[in-house]
């Protein structure tokens, strides 16, 4: 049934005769009749984070969950900060800055979410199809929403870690609580922020794997949850070295390093649990760049 | 131009696609063509890079699709499923596309005016209708003003006026010089639009031809003839050295002769005719026979058996 092809119709184009330089293509060459008067531009990364810089501010769900976040971390900090000012008189030498972990803890839990939407969302709209034909270099889209999600997440993370920490000195004055050192406040400020805005990355990275908004963001509260839930369930004394390290290494544990470096004696401290994470979001980015790269949209 | 060579896909077991070669031209409306899962879609996706072929090869221009440095001024796509989050406008959803291929912001009102959607261009998506989320599909399709465009089932779901309208604009397309690619499973609608038709079934290539030839080879005219004494009548023709090909209602089909002539058989041999009439075969019949064809030639490689009424399976077992 099949025949050879028609010589290309070159009648039916008036509009196209009529183009300023617009060349008339032999038959068989290899180059389409119409030019465009766009300009052609290579496109860089810089073009792909202006794009999803779009994307992420022009949903509501990010700001649903932003302001989720800061609600937490200053509700909660706030709340803390104002009990214990009013029923305790001896903060024993603490350092006031270790009452915004709680805040910061459950604000985690929107980072999570909103890391995971930022990727995995767009599977369940249909708009990675839509995003992938624009930009088909998968690991640039990959790149530039990690880009645009860590710098959000960090910069809304900083700014609600710093004023609560402001707020909790400014409470707990003439407390005997303890004068925060420069350290002090860059792990409770900078170091922190960085922590949560890797914990959304990595949960960014799972997103895009897993391809499932719910199913990637209970994997990802599951890991923060899991390590400690199981570790306060073993009583055997032969699992106790499991039971300890699932207790140093579990995220809520690595994110009170922030605010006190001596928590346990042995695991992780200082600035550990940073480069911990780091380690693992850079896996997860790497695992979710090569599955991007090998599997359909 | 769009160039597939031995375009293969395979998910699991099932062949989506099986070995398309053909060329897609500027300047003319090219039709894609097939039954419900020919495998339409997925060519089209694998011509956007989305899905990965397992063998054989598609380049836009010569180039692969993911090495175009500048890909929506290249080609626009509306895809089958809509590929737009429900929580972000219109405007923002063009913003977007517009700056990753830094596409001047003008544009976006540009086509949102060409699409008619100016009036709701900063409500949510989701509460487009059918027609309008069409509209909004081709409104990136046309962002980049891209010398190649492709459609995939445009018309499902849209009232007249909406249809007329993506016909209108197909063409106007094409006729700039544009590469315009469109799937539909509806011969009639490639009819009114297409210049060239690539037919599948099976994700086989069927045909690959100009619609004007495709209109001459299968605008089949013929005779019904109905008779009660359908075994003489049978005779008679046979004897006159005219094959009629019996139909599935009790009458017969003729090709290549008059019914005038029929006519004057049958009186000649007194026969009792209920039905004498010319008909021409519509070009959707000529479209279910072509892939019909390819379904059977499938069911039954190499065993002549008799095919398979539907259903036979499950009342055997
Ligand atoms: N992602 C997929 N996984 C498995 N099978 C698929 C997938 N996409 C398409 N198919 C199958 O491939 C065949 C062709 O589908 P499709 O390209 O959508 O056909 P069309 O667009 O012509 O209706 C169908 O049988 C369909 O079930
Ligand atoms: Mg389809």
């Amino acid at each position: 049934m099949s025949t050879p092809p028609p010589p290309m119709p070159q009648t039916a184009a008036p509009d196209w005769q009529a183009a300023p330089g617009a060349a008339y293509p032999a038959p068989g060459s290899t180059h389409s009749g119409y030019h465009s008067p766009i300009p052609v531009v290579r496109t860089h990364l810089g073009h792909a984070i202006a794009s999803e810089w779009t994307k992420i501010k022009s949903v509501r769900s990010t700001m649903w969950t932003l302001g989720v976040f800061v609600l937490l971390v200053v509700g909660i900090g706030l709340l803390t900060g104002l009990v214990v000012s009013g029923s305790d008189p001896d903060a024993g030498g603490e350092s006031p800055l270790s009452l915004g972990f709680f805040g910061l803890l459950l604000g985690g839990m929107c980072v999570i979410t909103l890391g995971v939407l930022t990727t995995a969302s767009e599977y369940g709209t249909g708009m990675i199809r839509t995003t992938m034909v624009a930009c088909p270099s998968r690991g640039r889209v990959l790149a530039a929403k990690a880009v645009v999600f860590f710098l959000l997440a960090f910069v809304v993370t900083l700014v609600c870690a710093t004023l609560i920490g402001f707020l909790h000195v400014a409470l707990l004055e003439g407390h005997n609580a303890k004068e925060p050192s420069g350290e002090e406040w860059l792990k409770g400020t900078v170091g922190i922020s960085l922590y949560l805005a890797l914990l959304g990355t990595l949960s960014l990275a799972v997103g895009s794997i897993i391809r499932h908004s719910a199913g990637a963001i209970t994997i990802m509260i599951g890991a923060v949850l899991a390590p400690l839930v199981i570790a306060l369930f073993m009583f055997s004394s032969s699992l106790q070295d499991v039971q300890q390290a699932l207790f140093e290494y579990s995220i809520p544990n690595q994110m009170s390093i922030f605010y006190a470096n001596s928590l346990s004696e042995s695991g992780p401290s200082g600035w550990d649990p940073l480069w911990i994470m780091l380690v693992a979001t850079a896996a997860a980015l790497g695992g979710a760049f090569a599955l991007l790269e090998k599997r359909d949209v | 131009m769009i160039e597939l060579e031995g375009l293969t896909k395979r998910y699991g077991e099932k062949v989506a696609v099986d070995r398309l070669t053909f060329t897609v031209r500027p300047g003319i409306v090219t039709g894609f063509l097939g039954p419900n899962g020919a495998g339409k879609s997925t060519t089209m996706r694998m011509i956007l890079g989305l899905d990965r072929p397992t063998a054989g090869d598609v380049r836009i221009d010569g180039t692969h699709y993911d090495r175009l440095k500048d890909p929506l001024t290249y080609i626009g796509a509306l895809l089958e499923a809509k590929g737009v989050h429900p929580g972000r406008s219109a405007y923002h959803h063009l913003l977007c596309l517009a700056q990753s291929n830094k596409i001047p912001r003008r544009r976006v009102h540009e086509v949102l005016d060409t699409v008619g959607l100016t009036a709701v261009a900063r409500k949510k998506a989701k509460g487009f209708s059918l027609g309008m989320g069409q509209r909004l599909g081709i409104a990136a399709a046309l962002l980049g003003d891209p010398r190649i465009l492709m459609f995939d089932e445009p018309v499902n779901g849209l009232d007249p006026e909406g249809i007329h309208w993506i016909r209108t604009l197909m063409k106007s397309l094409a006729a700039q010089g544009r590469t315009v690619f469109v799937s539909s499973h509806l011969m009639s609608e490639m009819a009114l639009t297409a210049d060239h038709l690539v037919v599948i079934g099976q994700g086989r290539l069927l045909a690959d031809t100009s619609m004007a030839e495709f209109i001459e080879h299968n605008s089949r005219s013929y005779v019904r003839v109905r008779s009660p004494q359908r075994e003489r009548l049978l005779d008679v023709l046979h004897q006159a050295g005219i094959t009629a090909v019996e139909n599935g209602n009790g009458s017969l089909e003729v090709d290549g002769s008059k019914a005038e002539y029929i006519g004057e058989l049958a009186a000649r041999n007194q026969l009792v005719l209920h039905e004498l009439s010319s008909q021409q075969a519509s070009l959707e019949e000529a479209f279910m026979r072509l892939t019909a064809e390819s379904v059977e030639y499938h069911a039954h490689s190499g065993a002549p058996e008799p095919r398979q009424q539907w259903g036979d399976d499950w009342r055997r077992g």
